[in-house]
């Protein structure tokens, strides 16, 4: 089970948490002006790295608020958590 | 089994990854398409990736029709199997029984079961009385946490022998001349003028005029060599396996809502398949709290296993779509092709997948059976949704 540090509540179990996918993906501003090739992109293609990985969590059993984390794929090692709107931490961080 | 190959210089198809579905399809091109001139490259040996770490169950009642179709295609040629690889694949057809909890299961179930029906595919509904009867050490009571209030049958479906899978098309492969070269990992996919011209990879540099990727929870990584982007998330899923006891099971039990799936092996352990883990992981293992919610929910259903030690657990690394259908067909590199996507429910898939896709490299154009499945469903919107269809249960 991850220990998650939630920005506001400090670390907590996994189970207080729920998953939210990759992070940093902007809702089109002018969506009627997509066609369809670039509303599947936003949609549905998805960054699947094997390594560091932005994703969005939400404290679900705590504060709910949602948040960022860059945690490694591979070790599943967390190397950083932010707050949405946050600018995102560099990711050369070794994992 | 197979020859211990090592790479040729050049081969008309390369195919990336060992697993089952690869396999097959090298064995369909050699058997079906006269395309010999194969290679499967494995990073690791045959059959330790997710072949030999699925729960080995079989079966065909999906509800949309394209799924239905390309599922009951795998499945009639999962009932010939043995004899055409004349390899025992223990393909056991015991019936798996897909339970209800609730009322939103039983319309589901009844209208799957129809649906089913409607595409040639048998299905029973159950009601309680006569899942106990299939099912005597199954909890039927009421008063039980997840009360069964129904089941969908398929006597068809079942288990089969998942390693002998792996070694019967692998063997049947190398005898018509596929080369199966193991511990070969690729590490790049070269391309020329938008055309694919051949890999590299920790023996060596290969040329191939095609290259098929059935990579599994790797698929987006491989595709990414060849700057390809595809709407996959891997995750773990995870399964575990009881001391082995006398006969006590002799079906498939499947629980969408609990996320529990179990048999009994031949060997007399129970085995038993979680829902994936929440979060993208290319590492082989899991949370325990997922196997600890799993392992509640099989004793509500069956209070008899309470006592069973379980020896051990592992995970295998899952691609999973949006919709969750596999992506079957060609890539946007000229020469470049994809079957992935299986999320949670490819092993049942092997033989059809493998004999679609061989189909779909050979001839350069999809199989019918594979046409709906083709990447630009996303773009065109014709999803064939069976996240909510087929459950999470696979």
């Amino acid at each position: 089970m991850l220990l998650i540090p939630c920005p506001w509540c400090g670390p907590r179990d996994e189970i207080e948490f729920r998953y939210g996918g990759e992070a940093h993906i902007a809702r089109p501003t002018d969506p009627d002006a997509l066609d369809d090739r670039a509303w599947a992109e936003y949609l549905f293609m998805r960054a699947n790295p094997k390594g560091v990985f932005a994703e969005r969590w939400m404290h679900s059993a705590g504060c709910r608020c949602w948040f960022n984390l860059l945690r490694d794929t591979v070790s599943h090692r967390i190397l950083a958590a932010y707050r949405i709107g946050d600018t995102p931490p560099a990711r050369d961080t070794p994992s | 089994m197979w020859r211990k190959a090592a790479p040729k210089p050049r081969y008309s198809v390369a195919i990336i990854g060992g697993g089952g579905h690869g396999l097959a399809t090298a064995y369909y091109l050699a058997k079906e398409h006269g395309i010999a001139d194969v290679a499967v490259l494995e990073k690791g040996p045959i059959g330790l990736g997710n072949t030999g770490r699925n729960t080995t169950i079989i079966r065909s009642n999906y509800l949309w029709d394209e799924s239905a179709r390309i599922y009951e295609h795998s499945l009639k040629l999962w009932e010939g199997l043995s004899a055409e690889l004349n390899f025992n694949v223990m393909l056991s057809q015991r019936g798996v029984l897909n339970l209800a909890h609730n009322e939103a299961d039983i319309r589901e179930g009844r209208r799957r079961v129809n649906a089913n029906r409607l595409n040639g595919i048998d299905a029973e509904w159950l009601d309680p009385e006569a899942v106990k009867r299939f099912c005597p050490i199954l909890n039927v009571s009421p008063d039980a946490r997840y009360p069964v209030l129904g089941a969908t049958l398929q006597r068809r479906g079942g288990v089969a022998r998942h390693d002998a899978v792996a070694w019967g098309f692998a063997r049947a492969a190398d005898a018509r001349g596929v080369d199966i070269i193991e511990n070969c990992e690729v590490t790049a996919i070269r391309t020329a003028r938008g055309r694919v011209t051949g890999v590299e990879t920790s023996k060596g540099d290969i040329a191939a005029d095609k290259i098929a990727i059935v990579a599994a929870g790797h698929n987006s990584v491989v595709a990414a060599m060849a700057g390809v982007q595809l709407p996959l998330q891997s995750h773990p899923l995870q399964a575990l396996v009881s001391e082995p006891v006398k006969p006590v099971l002799d079906c498939v039990v499947m629980s969408n809502a609990v996320h529990v799936y179990v048999s009994q092996s031949d060997k007399g352990e129970l085995v038993m398949g979680a829902g994936i883990d929440a979060y993208n992981s290319y590492a082989q293992r899991g949370s325990f709290h997922v196997i600890e919610g799993q392992m509640a929910a099989l004793l509500e259903l069956f209070p008899s296993f309470s006592r069973l030690k379980m020896l051990r657990s592992w995970a295998g690394i899952v691609d999973v779509s949006p919709d969750a259908s596999p992506i079957i067909g060609k890539l946007p590199v000229e020469g470049l092709y994809l079957n992935g996507g299986w999320g949670t429910g490819g092993f049942k898939a092997t033989p059809g997948s493998g004999h679609v896709f061989a189909h779909t490299i050979a001839r350069d154009e999809p199989h019918p059976l594979a046409a709906p499945f083709a990447l630009d469903r996303f773009t065109t919107g014709a999803l064939i949704d069976e996240h909510g269809a087929a459950g999470v249960a696979h």
